[in-house]
């Protein structure tokens, strides 16, 4: 018991000394995350848009060429950066740059490289969500698209794409979530993110315990925060579940004219039409599919 | 003799090695309603898939007013705006509601401006006795109320020829006669439709022309009172028992 009072105790001094570095780390660690996913998604939207061109063997050559050249190249990537650690990607990419020009090209800052590599690291992830999402929709909503006279990109981008990114709002959730944790790895080129700087106060004070306590708080506050963002967006893209019955005659309204009360629409009560229905519902029920 | 619309020729399709089309021929004017009937696997869907080309046919041409479009190289999306489809899963695009579903067409193939667009869905949304349902989207209504909507989808392209890829087989029996009135509705202002259906009281009182399709060729074709009536081939004999057996 004594041990958690000194606990809050150290935890309550160290903020108290070192808020705005602590404040500091969050904001780089939640711009980085953001910026990253962001750029991450639109390179795996790229991917995975090209991915799923169809060809056939009816194409010509050089189009099942190129289309079969691009599938390779995105697979490449994918594999690369899926499967190599993201830590060592960082640190390849940093040093990479000035060991092949002799320095003569540094990175400008270690923002751009750190922004860099957590993009293509998340590119890599969603180019496979993303193709997931497309192949995943019912390929009835590609041929109805097709049956109104779509292209395949107007097929894409009005029926394919909407309903596919909102399947795939759970995977940029689970990237950005996943981002923001592990951009801590950027410390290994000196970028000054939220972990960055629980090594450098423990540097000098060596409360580490205390120190790493503000940052699993600090992490988790993060994530917790994001999920419960990420879930509001997507009731909100769902829309809502009801919807409201059209009373009125939309064409006259439409056209601006004027109807006159006594006229009335099939949907008006006095109606001859309303009348009739009302009568064949009472002789043979409601039929189902009417509400 | 009325104008010629669609004529198919020697048209096959094979899947591998598994031929499903042999050596189809027949032609449709316009104002025809034809219904193409026949077994399950006997090749119908097909057969109007590759009219549409939604299937790559393997050989044969599809002539619409003359022209060759089952040729390579020519253009598939402004040919399919002429020859609407309904589908047996209705295929509306779920993201959509009614209205934007008859809209998106018009708008993004057809360039029309998004209130004349309106206007046109209205219209056929209404003729279909669809329009107060506007706002709802494809999963709040009905089977029978999906089709009618994938028709007026269809009809707002104005097409010249509507495709039904069996309208009502996904629909519990009580939806069926809502979409067989449409359809009924829609021959009678003689628009040319070409049906593949199991409902053989549609084909004997709506078509105009009927095709009996066995094992990938035309086994019989004709009136509805030759085919139906008095069926010539021991095949459509035994297929129209078997329907009236059911």
């Amino acid at each position: 018991m004594q041990r958690f009072l000194d606990l809050c105790q150290d935890v309550a001094l160290l903020w108290q000394n070192y808020w705005p570095g602590y404040l500091n780390g969050v904001k780089n660690t939640l711009i980085l995350a953001l910026i990253g996913t962001v750029i991450g998604c639109v390179i795996g939207l790229v991917c995975g848009i090209l991915n799923t061109i169809p060809y056939s063997k009816s194409d010509p050559a050089p189009k099942r060429f190129l289309l079969k050249l691009i599938r390779i190249v995105v697979r490449v990537y994918v594999e690369v950066f899926r499967g190599t650690p993201m830590i060592l990607q960082a640190v390849f990419i940093y040093y990479g740059l000035p060991y092949f020009t002799y320095n003569a090209v540094q990175w400008p800052s270690v923002w751009a490289a750190s922004i860099l590599v957590v993009s293509i690291n998340t590119g890599a992830y969603m180019a496979e969500s993303v193709r997931g999402g497309i192949i995943s929709i019912d390929p009835g909503q590609t041929e109805g698209a097709k049956a109104i006279g779509m292209t395949h990109f107007q097929t894409m981008t009005s029926v394919i794409l909407p309903q596919a990114l909102r399947n795939i709002m759970p995977q940029i959730g689970n990237n950005f979530i996943i981002n923001v944790k592990d951009s801590s790895v950027m410390f290994i080129i000196t970028f000054t993110e939220f972990f960055a700087f629980h090594r450098y106060i423990t540097g000098i004070n060596m409360m580490y315990f205390p120190s790493a306590t503000v940052e699993m708080i600090g992490y988790l506050t993060m994530t917790l925060i994001a999920s419960f963002i990420l879930r509001w967006v997507e009731k909100r893209m769902d829309g809502s579940d009801s919807y409201e019955l059209v009373q009125a005659d939309q064409l006259t309204m439409a056209a601006g004219t004027y109807t006159h009360p006594d006229k009335g629409t099939p949907f008006d009560e006095r109606s001859k039409e309303h009348r009739e229905r009302v009568r064949q519902e009472l002789k043979y029920g409601r039929p189902k599919g009417d509400r | 003799m009325s104008e010629l619309v669609l004529e198919v020729r020697h048209l096959s399709k094979s899947f591998g090695s598994n031929e499903v089309l042999r050596d189809i021929d027949f032609t449709v004017s316009k104002g025809d309603v034809t219904a193409i009937i026949g077994a399950s696997g006997s090749g119908k869907s097909t057969l109007l898939r590759c009219i549409n080309l939604l299937e790559t046919p393997t050989s044969g041409e599809i002539l619409f007013h003359g022209q060759n479009v089952a040729a390579r190289g020519t253009d598939p999306c402004a040919y399919r705006t002429k020859v609407g489809m309904v589908f047996q899963s209705f295929n509306l695009f779920n993201n959509m509601t009614v209205l934007q579903n008859c809209m998106v067409g018009q708008t993004k193939v057809l360039r029309r401006p998004s209130d004349e667009a309106r206007a046109t869905a209205l219209h056929y949304l209404e003729k279909v006795g669809m329009a107060p349902y506007i706002n709802a989207k494809p999963r709040q209504i009905s089977g029978g109320q999906k089709q009618r909507v994938a028709i007026a989808r269809a009809l707002a392209m104005g097409p010249e020829v509507l495709l039904f890829d069996e309208p009502t087989s996904a629909l519990d029996p009580e939806m069926v006669g809502e979409v067989l009135t449409v359809m009924q509705d829609l021959a009678r202002e003689g628009m040319t439709m070409l049906v593949v259906t199991h409902e053989m009281a549609f084909a004997r009182d709506v078509s105009t022309h009927v095709v009996y399709m066995n094992q990938g060729v035309i086994c019989e074709e004709g009136t509805p009172e030759q085919v139906l009536g008095n069926p010539q081939k021991k095949e459509t004999q035994d297929f129209l028992a078997r329907f009236r057996g059911q």
